[in-house]
């Protein structure tokens, strides 16, 4: 997994409220097995039409915006377990998603991508989409040490909450398998020993 | 203080706590499909880590498999490599594989219940955020991503911060055909889709008590719908006999043995949750969603609530339906009776007596798809069959089907389907489909209408079981 610590973006809106992962990856490109070639498909039937065509008015589409955080409305995340979505936000770039709330399991794909879900109050939210969508050249800055978002050259900035063991694998690239790995002695152990 | 159900269950299984952080829980039984687990063995595969313990993992293959000639070579490519990774996967690491065809073969929430794999006061889960179904038995059960379905192959456990407790009580009497979809569809619209985002809930009161574990299990497998990772229902004497007997589930003295630890799981009187909600049973009735997410359901006599929220009206537009209109009278081309919350035997007999003597609408294309095989072999048996058949019913072969449209069951732009399953979500059963979630009551009596009817008028006098 890359390791996160600051991130400086542009940052691309999407001001809909409970995006479910069929909508970030739909069902019918799950049939791969592996995790590339996502990307392209993030969020497909809001980017094209169903003749292939591109929906202009849809911000990923918009050449105003840009950049490698998504700014999203309440509830991202929602729905399906997949983690194809996760792989699809990673591999069309996306490095930090900020929502006002994150469904669980969403979440923690997300973390285990090297995906930042940030969540933001939802004044804060507000403000960001409102900065965003006004003046789209405006980086915002997420230092993930400090557990911050601010925008860029503003006094404008909001701390955020993560899992302090959480944090610690996005800061070093570590992922769970391999302290799950470094436990295997005491997992045997709770086997033997197992009273239900 | 005393202690919940869940808490019981989630104690007995942690292995160690991080400091500061999560903890350490030991997975009892791990399901796996073809969708959510090839990633996950590659992933083991390239670290050179082997399959821990492959005798505590069961296989399945339902997402993606055809509903019709399920003999014959999978046509699409895609589809059938999927498959033939899952069995090549298994073969390689000793799992246990009920691949298409095989007599236990099935969706995996429906066909794990069904053989006992799924007992009381385990832990549970799978890459499906539909294995909520399992809390059904008093089970801690939930969906994972598929990084987590690797850590459990690698580890048998996950690494978890313990969820908040939510409970929802039921009590009173269920009027005659409101029915366990009903109750959950209910539920989701009064507390929204994201009320559950970091609790485990248990449903409680006499609606859950009386209640088969067929219904248990559709209202347990919608808790993902209103944001919960898992939902629980204490286990009794109905899920007791339901366990009994059946092919994986304990035999003999073990079973006694069992069913005694199994007694001592149910919430202690005085154990709080974080959070509480009660309903009354006589205030639910057959319920209609008419948006694009679960929450967005109404009585079906009810009319459809005006909001100025843009999300709203984003899913109205989808829907294409008025803020204040009603969805009787609608005309439906398409009917899906399937799907983990209702492809049990149950929910085939709802509908087949309902339909009995009628005739399908000339109009409504209509898919019956059992949940497994051996729901498939009842249906038979029972005589179901031909009662669809003589109505003008298609009874296809198991899988997910149009639940989630990965297969060739697409429902086709722009179409509406009344659907027994659990997303009604944009595009979610085929590319600009627009899904009406109901109970298998109502989606019988819409193919037999051809539109959306209000079932509460004859209510009194329906012949359900
Ligand atoms: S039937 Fe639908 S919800 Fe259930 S496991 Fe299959 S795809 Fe998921």
């Amino acid at each position: 997994m890359e390791k996160f610590t600051t991130l400086t973006s542009r940052a691309i809106p999407l001001a809909i409220e409970n995006v479910d992962t069929d909508q970030i990856i739909p069902a019918r490109f799950l049939k791969a097995t592996d995790k590339q070639g996502f990307g392209g498909n993030v969020f497909r039937d809001w980017r094209f039409d169903k003749h292939g065509n591109i929906n202009e008015d849809f911000s990923l589409n918009n050449p105003t915006y840009s950049g490698s955080i998504l700014v999203a409305g309440d509830n991202f995340g929602c729905g399906s377990s997949r983690e194809h979505a996760a792989w699809a936000l990673v591999g069309y770039g996306f490095k930090v998603i900020v929502s006002s709330f994150f469904a669980d399991i969403f979440k923690g794909n997300a973390l285990n991508n090297g995906l930042l879900p940030v969540q933001v109050s939802e004044v804060f939210l507000k403000s960001l989409l409102q900065t965003v969508e006004a003046h789209p050249e405006t980086n915002l800055e997420v230092n993930l040490e400090n557990q911050t978002i601010s925008i860029s050259n503003s006094e404008v900035s909001e701390s955020f909450d993560i899992d302090p063991y959480k944090k610690t694998c996005m800061i070093n690239g570590y992922d769970d398998i391999d302290y799950l790995l470094s436990k295997k002695e005491q997992i045997e152990a709770f086997e033997a020993e197992k009273t239900y | 203080m005393g202690k919940t159900l869940f808490d019981k269950v989630w104690d007995t299984h942690v292995v160690d706590s991080v400091q500061n952080g999560p903890q350490i829980l030991y997975i009892d039984k791990h399901l796996i499909h073809e969708v959510t687990s090839p990633q996950a063995f590659n992933e083991l595969e390239a670290r050179g880590i082997p399959v821990y313990r492959p005798n505590q993992i069961v296989a399945t293959a339902d997402h993606n498999t055809p509903t019709l000639n399920q003999d014959l070579p999978i046509k699409d490519e895609l589809s059938r490599k999927q498959l033939e990774q899952l069995s090549a996967n298994c073969a390689k690491n000793n799992i246990t594989l009920y691949e298409l065809g095989h007599k236990y073969n099935g969706i995996v929430h429906v066909m794990a219940p069904e053989l006992g794999i799924t007992q009381p006061g385990m832990t549970m889960v799978c890459g499906d955020s539909h294995t909520s179904t399992h809390g059904a038995f008093g089970t801690i059960a939930f969906g994972i991503g598929t990084s987590q379905v690797a850590q459990v192959f690698a580890s048998q456990c996950l690494l978890l911060t313990k969820p908040k407790s939510l409970r929802v009580t039921v009590n009173g009497k269920l009027k005659n055909g409101v029915l366990p979809k009903d109750v959950i569809l209910y539920i989701i619209s009064k507390l929204g889709t994201n009320s559950g985002t970091g609790y485990f809930c248990e449903y409680a009161g006499d609606v859950f008590e009386n209640m088969s574990m067929e219904g248990r299990m559709t209202v347990c497998n919608m808790s993902i719908e209103m944001g919960a990772r898992g939902g629980m229902i204490a286990p009794d004497e109905t899920t007791f006999e339901y366990v009994k007997g059946r092919e994986f589930a304990p035999k003999g003295e073990t079973f006694d043995k069992k069913v005694s630890y199994w007694k001592t799981l149910p919430t202690d009187d005085d154990a709080v949750f974080d959070k509480e909600y009660y309903f009354d049973a006589e205030d639910i009735e057959p319920m209609v969603t008419y948006g694009t997410n679960p929450g967005m359901g109404i009585k079906i006599s009810e009319s459809i609530p005006v909001d100025d929220n843009a999300s709203f009206k984003k899913s109205l537009e989808y829907m294409n339906f008025e803020a204040g209109e009603s969805l009787i009278n609608k005309p439906i081309n398409f009917v899906f009776i399937g799907s983990c919350t209702n492809s049990r035997i149950e929910d085939f007999r709802v509908a087949a007596n309902f339909i009995k003597g009628k005739q399908k609408a000339d109009n409504v294309t209509a898919w019956l798809v059992p949940g497994s095989k051996q729901v498939e072999a009842e249906i038979i048996n029972e005589g179901l069959k031909d009662i669809f058949e003589n109505a003008g019913f298609e009874l296809r072969q198991p899988g997910c089907s149009a639940c989630l449209a990965m297969n060739d069951d697409k429902i086709p732009q722009g179409e509406y389907c009344v659907s027994t399953s659990n997303r009604n979500f944009e595009g979610r059963q085929g590319q600009g489909s627009r899904t009406i979630l109901a109970s298998p009551l109502v989606a019988a009596a819409t193919a037999v209408a051809g539109k959306i009817v209000d079932v509460t008028k004859d209510i009194e006098t329906l012949e359900l079981a």
